[in-house]
């Protein structure tokens, strides 16, 4: 298991609501999504699957380069591909949202 | 010209696809949708995060409610817990966390109960027991879920459910078993070992854990429902399901809970003669008559 902690301190906007989608089942993941109390977002990645920070990384920076939300958003993975990871992710802004 | 009456396979393909899937939900949806539409409100949820502190030392990814989810609500306009397993979650096994969720719950319900009206619990079965990685932890308390389903059950019915696909397994098939009203669908499974534990522990004569088909006619629900072990059997249905367990709730505490006539099941093996010799008819055979009046099959 490996935990990989990510910033994107340009997330300002201000998040309503806490979102939590998904379940740690095989090929997938769950995401908690909070207002992070402070500007920029954090992330917190508990994985199964070790040495993938660079994919984590291109799949966070795809999510941020639309997502704005000042958030902090904690995800336990085991083991979701990028795709399920995306959706996981844009599930979590959604409903955030409602 | 009349028009012509639609075929029954036509008639059986439109049922099959009315049906809302209750096996294909997650635990959340699935205890969210057995109360009354806007009464849920979870316990102890994922941001509480009230999980496992024993897997993350063994390598495995925690979840933050630790696979079990608790909802409050209504049944029948009247309160009623919901105790809804997660399956994808390590096999919906009882850690330390998850099953002190469970029977903490119980125990509230029962608590709550004594102030005034007391709570009837649901659980919704997905398990295949303790969590072996939390070993003993695991297994005493699932034995206080044993314990607080014996107190609660006196005062008001704890029903539970074995929806599958997991199946319902070792220390979780007992809290099955102590239920005052067990439903079942084709596509649950109830054993006290699982197929591989017993082969592992008794060889492949006793069972052959590969042979689906002995698997399913052993501990599948319609045999479960067949043999007494489980009081309905219904289709994988949302609405069917929440029908069946309305009217379960309703019915109120047995007069007798099916753990206290192990008695009459205890005669019953002890007339097999040839342990090594069983099929799913002859087990029917055996078990046959224990069966109370009011069992019956929901569509």
């Amino acid at each position: 298991m490996e935990k990989l902690i990510f910033k994107y301190p340009a997330a300002s906007e201000l998040v309503s609501r806490r979102a939590h989608v998904g379940v740690v089942a095989s090929g997938d993941m769950e995401v908690l999504l909070e207002p992070s109390g402070a500007p920029g977002a954090r992330i917190v990645v508990n994985t199964s699957v070790d040495g993938y920070r660079r994919t984590w990384k291109g799949v966070l920076d795809r999510f941020f380069s639309h997502y704005r939300g000042a958030a902090a958003i904690e995800i336990n993975d085991f083991g979701a591909t990028p795709g399920t990871v995306l959706l996981r992710l844009e599930q979590a802004a959604e409903k955030s949202r409602r | 010209m009349n028009p012509v009456p639609p075929s029954p396979t036509a008639l059986a393909a439109e049922h099959f696809l009315a049906r809302q899937s209750f096996i294909e939900l997650k635990a959340r949806e699935r205890a969210e949708l057995l109360v009354d539409a806007g009464t849920a409100r979870e316990l102890a949820g994922p941001f509480d995060r009230i999980s496992s502190p024993w897997l993350a030392a063994q390598g495995l990814v925690p979840q933050a409610d630790d696979g079990v989810v608790i909802v409050r609500g209504a049944m029948n306009a009247r309160p009623v817990v919901v105790i809804s397993i997660e399956g994808g979650f390590q096999g919906g096994s009882m850690g330390e966390v998850s099953a002190a969720k469970i029977a903490a719950s119980l125990d509230l319900a029962r608590k709550v109960g004594e102030q005034g009206t007391p709570i009837p619990a649901v659980l919704v079965f997905e398990s295949g027991g303790v969590r072996l990685q939390e070993a003993n932890l695991g297994l005493a308390l699932t034995g206080e879920i044993h314990r607080a389903m014996l107190a609660l059950r006196r005062v008001v019915p704890v029903v539970g459910v074995i929806p599958g696909m997991v199946g319902c397994f070792g220390g979780m098939a007992i809290a099955a078993a102590l239920c005052s009203h067990l439903i079942m669908t084709r596509e649950g499974r109830l054993s006290l070992n699982g197929p591989e534990v017993i082969e592992q522990e008794a060889g492949p004569a006793e069972f052959d854990s590969h042979d689906r088909k002995l698997i399913w006619e052993i501990t599948g629900g319609a045999q479960r429902y067949a043999a007494g072990f489980a009081d309905e059997l219904v289709e994988d249905d949302v609405q069917t399901l929440a029908d069946a367990l309305r009217a379960a709730l309703a019915r109120g505490v047995p007069a007798r809970h099916r753990s206290e006539r192990v008695g009459e099941f205890l005669e019953r093996i002890a007339r097999i003669d040839d342990p090594l010799r069983f099929d799913s008819a002859m087990l029917r055979d055996l078990f046959a008559g224990l069966k109370t009046d009011e069992r019956h099959v929901s569509r």
